[in-house]
């Protein structure tokens, strides 16, 4: 084939990750509008165990590309996706903005020169090409761009964001499939020497129902405390932005967003979160999201049902005081 | 060991500002600061360069890609103890922001250069591609972990750790040379005192044009991964409904909400 939508599936220790789903109805989307055939690929010695999960009705074929490498190492990951690309010539690939793609997918759009942009939140189809939107300036406006010239160009899609849904098509539905053998042997450079999960038996914000979540906002750490109380006075989970794991106040576990948890409780009450796309990508699909924060242009506000510009630590003197 | 430590600037916009009927913004609404980011990748090079047992002799070298205006960030870099910094710039550049464009140019840099360890910030704050370094790496054929905060250095091997979606944290091993993408909280960035930033200014800074780098404008835009077609307002507020009235009002909204959320 040339042309056509190529979505990189991604597997993690868990299993399929849920935003490969929301890639593929991406591309059946793209597919409608013009773009071509939708096939899958899945790279990893366990591909063939999750080749029907991501056969959905629409989807074309699956390619399976099992090299010798167990896990996920990104020079691997990089060749094969690379030695897809060349061999199949699509007009879009697709792959989810994760802490695995940043590893290795820039490398290939350098390497085979192709239109590239990453983050993306809209991906559309118009006059036969690809066209995307991401954030710019801190998020505070939208770039729209377009790949003049590019044959082949690779998106990465912010999990979450492009509206997509991950139950897209329905299974059932019977896709060819394809092995495809790669010689991948002595491509790995780095050699993984431990894995360590997130917690033992430590708290679990991804199963929590009421998640109280707070960011830069509470300044330096002195009044945590407070919030802590009051989460507990709340019956809620505590759980935070990644700067202030970063700095050392909230451990990783209790982390929402890129390179932390994505959680979807019923109630996300964010105090002092001012919604940087990292967090957003990580609670945007709470059932309720209500955000105090005492910036009226904090980006929280537009993901969040409900606001209030205020500051954090009076309300939470409020709350803690109703409650009581 | 030489370490190339990739810097910028980073654009912010201020309170108000308006886009014109082209999607353009007026640049005059634009505040620059350094990225945060890289504060921490410079302080991971010195904090090897400062380790370095075998009494090996380390340079750090910042580099950016950017007009004489960034020469403040530059010496800020080398104030905090960056041995050499370069800047490479040509009228040619100007408007030039994509990621694959800037790796290319920070490859011909490199390869100029022959870094033993280069280490980006994962991403910058204002157009937060995250993928500056790895394309970077991909152009180099170097060895690369993105996202890593922490790192070992025992002789030619770096033992280093990656943060994964989920909270979880890979430890690998790789060889030199390498280009590893620094997060943030990975140490402790050091400030310059007086003495450091007066010894700044006599430390080297050189300029480079695309001409000693054997590129041209052309050659660069090609290598544009995007086109930004225009600029859009981003939705405000979203379907957000606000609670206004004082601490208590707003408190007690929240309670009521909480409370028929999960009982829902």
């Amino acid at each position: 084939m040339s042309g056509g939508v190529l979505v990189l599936g991604e597997i993690s220790d868990d299993g399929l990750r849920l935003s490969t789903l929301e890639l593929i109805a991406a591309g059946l989307e793209l597919a409608e509008r013009g773009a071509g055939p939708v096939t899958v690929a899945l790279i990893g010695s366990d591909a063939a165990a999750h080749a029907e999960e991501v056969s959905v009705a629409g989807v074309e074929e699956v390619i399976l590309a099992a090299p010798a490498q167990e896990r996920f190492e990104a020079h691997v990951w990089e060749a094969a996706l690379g030695a897809l690309i060349k061999a199949r010539r699509p007009a879009v690939v697709l792959a989810g903005h994760t802490a695995d793609s940043l590893g290795f997918a820039p490398a290939v759009a350098a390497r085979l020169r192709l239109g590239f942009a990453s983050d993306v939140t809209w991906v559309a189809w118009e006059q036969g090409g690809p066209l995307a939107r991401r954030g710019a300036y801190g998020e505070r406006l939208i770039a729209e761009l377009d790949f003049p010239a590019k044959e082949t160009v690779l998106l990465l899609l912010r999990p979450g964001a492009c509206g997509a849904r991950a139950d897209a098509g329905g299974t059932g539905a019977s896709a060819r499939i394809s092995r495809v053998e790669l010689d991948l042997d002595g491509v790995a450079r780095t050699e993984r020497i431990e894995l360590r999960e997130a917690q033992a038996g430590e708290v679990d914000i991804a199963k929590a129902d009421f998640l109280l979540s707070i960011g830069r906002g509470v300044g330096g750490g002195e009044r945590i405390g407070e919030l802590e109380r009051l989460a507990e006075r709340m019956g809620a989970t505590l759980s935070g932005s990644g700067p202030l794991v970063e700095a050392g106040l909230l451990s990783r576990a209790r982390k929402v967003g890129q390179s932390g948890h994505t959680v979807a409780p019923r109630v996300y009450l964010a105090l002092g979160i001012s919604g940087a796309a990292p967090h957003v990508a990580g609670m945007s699909k709470a059932r309720t999201i209500i955000a105090v924060n005492s910036d009226p242009d904090a980006r929280i506000f537009d993901v969040a049902h409900y606001g209030a510009v205020a500051d954090l630590f009076e309300v939470a003197a409020e709350l803690e005081r109703q409650l009581s | 060991m030489k370490i190339l430590v990739p810097v910028k600037q980073v654009a912010s916009i201020g309170g108000d500002f308006t886009l014109d009927g082209a999607g353009e913004l007026d640049p005059r609404a634009l505040h620059w600061q350094a990225n945060e980011w890289d504060a921490f990748s410079l302080e991971a090079a010195l904090q090897l360069a400062e380790s370095s047992s075998a009494g090996e002799g380390f340079e750090v070298v910042v580099v950016t890609v950017a007009d004489e205006h960034d020469e403040e960030g530059l010496r800020a870099c080398l104030a905090m103890g960056a041995d050499r910094a370069l800047r490479v710039w040509d009228p040619a550049l100007a408007g030039v922001d994509d990621p694959l464009a800037i790796a290319a140019v920070l490859a011909a840099v490199a390869r100029r250069e022959d870094p033993g360890l280069i280490l980006c910030g994962v991403q910058s704050s204002d157009s937060a591609n995250a993928a500056t370094g790895v394309a970077l790496a991909g152009l180099l054929d170097l060895a690369r972990v993105a996202v890593v905060t922490a790192i070992e250095q025992d002789g030619g091997e770096l033992t280093v750790q990656r943060e994964l979606d989920g909270g979880a944290v890979e430890t690998l091993r790789l060889s030199l040379p390498a280009l590893l993408t620094i997060q943030t909280g990975i140490n402790e960035p050091r400030r310059a005192n007086l003495r450091a930033i007066r010894q700044a200014r006599s430390k080297p800074l050189a300029e480079l044009a695309l001409s000693d780098l054997d590129l041209d404008g052309a050659g660069v835009r090609e290598a544009a991964g995007a086109r930004t077609v225009r600029l859009l307002e981003r939705e405000r507020g979203g379907g957000a409904s606000m609670l206004e009235g004082p601490p208590a009002a707003i408190a007690g909204r929240i309670v009521e909400l909480v409370t028929r959320e999960l009982r829902a």
